[in-house]
């Protein structure tokens, strides 16, 4: 998309023609300043008071350390999964017309649109043992609620719309000829998709994985009701900051929300360059 | 032509099981919600949705979402108009800050508040010596809301106003227009439907925020409690119907947002081809 305002944006560079530059860059750093960065300085303040080995301490209590285990490994999984899932979607969607097309696709939104809390509580019923999934996996010896299965199931429910979202786009923008010389060449199905197709998707997937991965890390609301919530097994790290400010342990909270927020920022960041080292590379291969 | 996957039987494969694991993961929970909310019949659905604590949460809920969106309104606005019309150092960088709420969990932006104007904070405690609370009340679960919402409308405008351009707005200029007339009456218009879709989806994150809310409310029965923390006390409660009936309502305003959003792209797909 920045591509395309490119020759615009360097055409109207050297001056400002319209007005409005003052009150819309006042609001915007007021806003900026007072809602997003002024809140991050009682964070700071608050570590400021503990020392280096008291942080450390903290961020690597046992309890916190199978925290951080179980949100990753599961989170990972969850991004897998979507990873497949999303790209089977986004296919389907762009790729193919049947009955109920549009249905499908307007539902690929229902997790964003969807408070945390309401699938929070609908997952956990369902997967329960008396709840119609939990009566049909637990005599097949799965368990999903109160264990990690179920912790990666709300975190994939949660996350569902960025890799579909992320992928349609550019699988719609590519064009038939992709196709054609490919199937000419007398490649079948699956190695055509394989050497020709993932190649153009693979950026916009690894992207909307990352978001994917992101948005698990910090769920809270989907996943509390599902996990069963025990102390080295099912315990997530949001629920860990959470457990520290029910106990007053603000210093404790402080600490580890920094490592959460820490990560988050570092992988947006990393997403961010990536996305953008990719629509450059395209751009300059494109004249 | 021949294109890839075009074959009768993969393209039967992968539509069915696309739609299958669709069903299984998005529909079914769906369904199960309002499946619970009315497992007890219609009046045991309304006794729950009009008990005298629901409505007092589902008024808070729409109070903090009234006083949200016009906020984001203001501040999605004025930085799409900085960003895409204007080029000065920093532009990535403003571009960049308004994702973080989106890469933040929820749970620490509740925390960020709560460090800085909890009575323990630098602020709050100056606050506190005025007898000013806003942690645990209802300031508190605005400042958080508008924190998680505050990206939407701008993530919306930006992209279209950076593809529409400014030519518009530069030929109303030499027409001598004053500022607010131009937007009134050239960039209002070009972006209305983005911008009614940026209030929708802050209206569904508003209603529904859990995490961030969770942090700073408190969860006053009747005071402070939204719609996501009273359901969240009744299920715990294990009024399970209860807690779906308000599950139920939630569900529905998700639902108004769907087909907001697949009608505001319909309309956008007519219009491209009567262009």
């Amino acid at each position: 998309m920045s591509t395309r305002a490119l020759p615009f944006a360097i055409g109207s560079a050297p001056k400002r023609v319209l007005p409005g530059f003052g009150l819309s860059l006042g609001v915007s750093l007021l806003f900026i300043s007072l809602v997003l960065l002024l809140p991050m300085t009682g964070l700071f303040g608050q570590l400021a008071g503990l020392s280096l080995a008291e942080y450390w301490a903290i961020i690597s209590d046992g309890r916190v350390v199978a925290s951080y285990t179980v949100t990753i490994g599961a989170a990972a999984v969850a991004a897998l999964v979507n990873g497949a899932f999303g790209l089977l979607l986004a296919w389907v969607l762009v790729r193919y017309e049947f009955p109920g097309k549009r249905l499908l696709d307007a539902l690929m939104d229902l997790p964003f649109a969807l408070p945390t809390a309401v699938a929070g509580i609908t997952l956990a019923t369902l997967y329960s043992s008396n709840g119609w999934m939990g009566r049909l996996l637990e005599p097949l010896g799965l368990q999903v609620a109160y264990t990690w299965v179920g912790i990666a199931l709300a975190m994939a429910f949660t996350s569902i719309p960025f890799v579909v979202r992320t992928v349609q786009p550019v699988l719609e923008d590519l064009p038939v000829e992709v196709d054609e010389a490919a199937l000419t060449l007398g490649a079948n199905d699956g190695t055509a998709f394989r050497r020709v197709i993932l190649p153009h998707l693979w950026p916009a997937l690894v992207t909307g994985t990352g978001l994917a991965f992101v948005r698990s890390l910090g769920e809270f609301g989907a996943i509390i009701f599902i996990a069963g919530n025990m102390p080295y097994e099912t315990e997530i790290t949001a629920l860990m900051i959470f457990v520290r400010l029910q106990e007053y342990d603000y210093a404790g909270a402080s600490a580890i929300a920094s490592v959460v927020l820490f990560v988050s920022l570092a992988l947006l960041l990393a997403i961010n360059i990536w996305q953008g080292r990719f629509i450059k590379r395209l751009h300059g291969g494109g004249g | 032509m021949q294109r890839i996957g075009d074959a009768p039987a993969v393209r039967r494969g992968l539509i069915l099981a696309a739609v299958a694991l669709s069903a299984l993961f998005l529909l079914l929970p769906l369904v199960a919600i309002f499946a619970q909310a009315f497992a007890q019949g219609m009046a045991v659905f309304w006794t729950n949705v009009s008990n005298e604590y629901t409505v007092a949460a589902i008024g808070l809920t729409l109070f903090i979402t009234v006083l949200t969106i016009p906020v984001c309104l203001v501040f999605g606005v004025a930085l799409a108009w900085l960003v895409t019309r204007f080029q000065f150092p920093g532009r990535r960088v403003l571009q960049t800050l308004i994702d973080i709420p989106f890469a933040v969990s929820p749970v620490v932006a509740g925390l960020i508040y709560l460090l800085l104007y909890g009575r323990n904070g630098w602020l709050g405690g100056l606050l506190d010596g005025h007898d000013i609370q806003l942690m645990f009340a209802w300031p508190g679960i605005l400042m958080v809301t508008i924190f998680v919402t505050c990206p939407f409308v701008a993530r919306e405008l930006i992209p279209l106003m950076q593809a529409q351009g400014s030519r518009e707005e530069e030929a109303a200029v030499t027409l001598g227009a004053p500022g607010w007339t131009i937007f009134r009456r050239v960039t209002l218009p070009n972006i209305r439907w983005a911008l009614l879709y940026g209030v929708i989806l802050t209206n569904a994150r508003a209603v529904g925020e859990f995490g961030a809310v969770s942090v700073v409310s408190g969860a006053i029965r009747g005071q402070t409690n939204t719609l996501p923390l009273h359901l969240e006390q009744l299920y715990q409660d294990y009024n399970t119907v209860g807690a779906f009936a308000s599950a139920a309502l939630l569900a529905l305003i998700a639902l108004l947002t769907l087909a907001a959003k697949a009608g505001l792209e319909w309309r956008a797909a007519r219009q491209e081809a009567h262009a």
